[in-house]
């Protein structure tokens, strides 16, 4: 085992590695040379004024904040001699599980690909792409043919695979009993409970001020809010990544979220992130992709019903398109359990250097995908910002809602976590829905999956979002969800089948995530 | 059952008058719509409807309805009508439009320009063809400019176009050449032409504008009255200027986009207020757009006051109005028109629900029953807007008069928690048991 010392020495050397690729890296270079025309910067004490120079003028703070990120996105840490695969994934049963599941995509994906006599990619004619040009900010409008489409899977077909998880080395064959697990996740994972939740979610509880609860009308905002809000410019001022973090743990004021969302994930906007979305747009222009189809019926049937979505139709095209092409997005698979999909050139399987990744990023889209991007329209509409943010939420953290992992904040652990916190605080209802035939995962999954999106309110799920970030996790999601069933169990106790159960949650958009969070966390009797 | 007496109110001649008449504390109504209002006043505890000829106790009728038997209605002390006798003054676009322009004057010769520029939140507006030659001036003076012609009388967006050429709009020409009897047969109807905003706010790339109620209880003194809900109406195309012919791109009724060929009525095309306040302040922040709203209060403000001595008091008449205004790209608010009769119809179950509580709000300001003293601030979704005098959040009195920091007692787009206040502010209806 690695000692703490040498593993921390790994990540600087990593990071440092990463750093040292980036265009940050030449712009400081360039910075530190041309200081040194300034009068304050002396021989005897050059890199001292250096520094100082960098510290004065924001630069330090730059740095600072890539750090952050790339802390963000580090692998796990392993050890020297396991393969690589570990840093994906260390559990060997998960990754098999995962492998199989891709294979199952794949396939789906290639005889929809041989049954509709579409190529997966094909160049578009010049006529084509003037059009297309003429038409990007307004590809809504188009009204393709998509009935032949469907989407490759859904929510519910990514369940099943859940539900059928076995970890080999468990012996699951004692009976059911008190003690075992009633829900349909049958791995055994490790999760907190409600104490120790406590203490990681300090900031929600019952006596610190919230966005989401202590901004409500009749509380008078000198008693919170108003020293938050003043609180969260100086945040932004400061250009602080590490700082906006921690502050997003209570909430972002409406006025101030973009900017602080932006910092959290350290997404600028400077010429080069603009110029790289121009070429990934320029891909789209030339190059028409399968998943393209996929893409446009998903936000047509989804977003654009959606009645506040609706709006945004044009801009989701806009960044999901530009998404699928973007090769930058295959540097998360370093530490996603997942494996981009590869296809050969003819007669040259197996040899890496002919492999082609379809898509070029890797991420094959599924039913309800561009509910991650929608609520971010709210906040962004440079479409360029706004891919820069979604990109960056993705690979922190969507992408473990949809590939078979045992992260903490991968889509298992939260099924689990959310069986296993329905179970030992709301024993009585869960057993009524099991007996029922209501198994409640099959209802909070598809809240999970989409992080809630498009099922609770705009402004609701903001303040959800807002904690994601805060605490770099998913977690959340699975205690919110426990919440609703703890808040609906009065009307639960009362239903009889699966479709009651359902009609029952089905409409969450009255609902106030904080207080339902931080009274299943901080009231609940243990 | 004591309540203030306060002047104009009911007295209690009036009240027990009414409870004498029926021998039953109960509000006879008269209903000519047949949608949202209906459902509204029958399910209001105590009231009943008359029908034909039968004495009535309120009125919700329509324009059409008020001018043909107003005149001829004794109406006794206790009872409101939903209109005002000539509210065209305010809601026909030509009418307005004079109003407004004849207030300004008066504003620059009492108040100086900077007070009168208060008023241009409308665009430059002629009526044609009495004022053609004006037009044509103001017309060559920009070139290349867009113009948007409305009839002075219609809704929903009919015969409404817009145009670049003054060609198109040969048949409105004032021609001095013409004989007598030329101008007698072919007399056109009269339309107003505006310039049209061609720089509107876009979300997304598409053009919205906004429905905005306020209920007018008085206009002499003013009292107004601003419901915090209201709706964003977005075109269903994206906006382009290029495409004039195209009436979907432009016009932003609910009425119009319903024909529209992608129309979707599941889809919807309106954000709450809340929703649309909410996008805007985290896209330009708080203080931008607070500003903007208190921009907004400033034209209803000042729309009314510029009809305030044109418009009969009659202490029988409120009014609800729905103001349409529209927002340009540096976020300035124009008002594009008022109107005295809303479409009360609902789109979608969320817009039904929007509008009972709107209608029912506007029952208790009117206030037949009895419960209200005349001095709140806030009834349901309505804030008191004006009071004969600028109403503020902040309780004016000798202490805080030194303070120089009074808010407007304005809420729109915010959160609407009327039920929680209506519980605390009303007292339960007359014949219910007292909690």
């Amino acid at each position: 085992m690695m000692d703490e010392g040498t593993e921390l020495s790994l990540t600087i050397a990593q990071i440092v590695q990463r750093l040292k690729a980036t265009n940050l890296h030449s712009q400081i270079e360039r910075q530190a040379k041309e200081c040194l025309h300034r009068p304050e910067i002396q021989l005897e004490s050059l890199k001292e004024d250096v520094r100082n120079f960098l510290k004065a003028s924001g630069w330090e703070r730059k740095l600072q904040n890539a750090v952050y990120r790339e802390l963000h996105v580090q692998p796990l840490p392993r050890h020297p001699a396991a393969p690589p695969e570990h840093a994906k994934e260390p559990l060997a049963y998960m990754r098999k599980a995962q492998v199989n599941w891709e294979k199952r995509i794949l396939k789906s994906l290639n005889s929809m690909c041989t049954e509709l006599g579409v190529p997966l990619a094909r160049k578009r004619p010049a006529v084509e792409q003037k059009e297309l040009t003429n038409k990007w900010n307004e590809m809504g409008t188009d009204e393709p043919d998509l009935s032949r489409f469907r989407p490759v899977y859904a929510p519910k077909d990514f369940l099943e695979v859940l539900i059928s998880l076995r970890n080999p080395n468990h012996d699951s064959s004692e009976e059911a009993s008190a003690k075992s697990h009633w829900g349909l996740i049958q791995v055994p994972l490790h999760d907190r409970d409600i104490p120790q939740m406590r203490e990681a979610y300090s900031e929600l509880s019952l006596t610190t001020g919230q966005l989401g609860i202590d901004d409500h009308t009749h509380v008078p905002p000198d008693l919170f809010e108003s020293e938050h809000i003043l609180i969260g410019k100086k945040v932004v001022n400061e250009q602080d990544s590490a700082a906006a973090q921690q502050y997003s743990r209570q909430g972002c004021p409406t006025g101030l979220r973009a900017d602080l969302w932006a910092l959290v994930l350290n997404s600028t906007n400077e010429p080069e992130d603009v110029m790289h979305y121009e070429q990934l747009k320029a891909g789209v222009i030339h190059h028409d992709l399968l998943v393209d189809n996929l893409i446009y019926k998903d936000v047509k049937l989804t977003a654009s019903n959606d009645d506040y979505y609706f709006v945004f139709e044009d801009f989701l095209y806009q960044v999901l398109l530009c998404f699928s092409r973007d090769t930058a997005v295959l540097e998360h698979f370093s530490y996603n359990s997942a494996t981009p999909p590869k296809s050969y050139i003819q007669g040259k399987v197996g040899v890496e250097e002919f492999a082609v990744v379809y898509p070029p990023n890797g991420v094959i889209p599924f039913h309800g995908f561009s509910m991650y991007v929608a609520p971010l329209c709210f906040l962004y509409n440079e479409p360029s910002k706004l891919y820069s943010v979604f990109r960056e939420m993705y690979v922190r953290y969507f992408f473990r809602l949809h590939s078979v992992s045992s992260s903490t904040s991968g889509i298992v652990s939260l099924c689990l976590q959310f069986e296993r916190l329905l179970q030992t605080h709301l024993p009585q209802l869960f057993y009524h829905l099991r007996e029922i035939g209501a198994q409640p995962l099959r209802i909070a999954f598809k809240w999970m999956v989409r992080a809630f999106s498009g099922y609770l309110s705009t402004d609701q799920l903001l303040l959800l979002w807002d904690r994601i970030l805060g605490y770099d996790s998913l977690e959340i999601v699975a205690v919110l969800a426990a919440a609703v069933f703890a808040f609906r169990a009065e009307n639960l106790m009362e239903v009889t089948s699966l479709t009651s159960a359902e009609a029952v949650l089905a409409d969450l958009s009255t609902l106030k995530v904080m207080p339902l969070i931080q009274i299943f966390l901080f009231a609940t009797v243990i | 059952m004591s309540k203030n007496k306060t002047a104009g109110y009911k007295g209690p001649h009036g009240y027990q008058k009414r409870k004498e008449g029926d021998g039953r504390s109960c509000v006879r109504y008269k209903c000519g719509l047949t949608n949202t209002i209906q459902d509204v006043l029958r399910q209001r505890p105590g009231w009943m409807e008359v029908k034909d000829d039968g004495e009535w106790d309120f009125n919700w009728c329509d324009v059409g309805w008020l001018r043909e038997n107003f005149d001829h209605s004794y109406m006794e002390e206790h009872v409101r009508i939903c209109h005002f006798r000539n509210h065209y003054e305010l809601t026909r676009k030509n009418l307005m439009v004079k109003n407004l322009k004849r207030y300004r004057k008066t504003l620059e010769r009492e108040a100086g320009r900077i007070e009168a520029a208060k008023c241009d939140f409308f665009p430059r507006t002629f009526e044609l063809p009495s004022e053609y030659h004006l037009f044509v001036e103001e017309f060559k003076r920009s070139p290349g400019s867009t113009w948007i012609m409305k009839p002075v009388a219609r809704s929903q967006g009919k015969g409404i176009f817009l145009f670049q050429k003054l060609k198109d709009i040969m048949d409105w020409k004032k021609d001095g050449s013409r004989s007598e009897e030329q101008r007698d047969e072919t007399q056109v109807e009269s339309y107003v032409a505006q310039r049209y905003i061609e720089n509107p706010y876009l979300i997304s790339g598409r053009k919205f504008d906004l429905r905005v109620y306020v209920l007018v209880t008085s206009y002499i003194p003013l009292k107004a009255w601003l419901y915090r809900d209201g709706f964003a109406r977005f075109s269903s195309t994206r906006f382009s200027l290029t495409s004039i012919d195209d009436q979907y791109v432009h016009l932003t009724n609910v009425a119009v986009q319903k024909t529209a060929p992608d129309y979707d009525p599941e889809k919807g095309c309106k954000w709450q207020m809340q929703q649309l306040r909410r996008y805007l302040t985290a896209r330009h922040g708080t203080e931008t757009i607070e500003a903007l709203f208190k921009d907004v209060d400033n034209i209803f403000v000042r729309s009314l006051q510029s009809v305030q001595k044109v418009i009969i008091n009659d202490k029988h008449c409120f009014e609800l109005y729905g103001y349409d205004i529209l927002l340009d790209q540096d976020l300035k608010p124009w008002l594009i028109e008022v109107n005295a009769s809303p479409s009360l119809t609902a789109s979608s179950q969320e817009d039904y629900e929007m509008k009972c509580c709107l209608l029912e709000d506007t029952l208790h300001i009117v206030d037949m029953e009895g419960r209200l003293t005349g001095r709140e601030k806030r009834v349901g979704g309505y804030d008191l807007m004006w009071n004969d005098g600028p109403v503020y959040r902040e309780d004016v009195n000798l202490e805080t008069l030194g303070s120089a920091c009074f808010t407007a007692n304005t809420h729109l787009g915010c959160v609407n928690d009327r039920k929680k206040q209506l519980r605390q502010l009303l007292k339960p209806f007359p014949g219910k048991k007292r909690i």
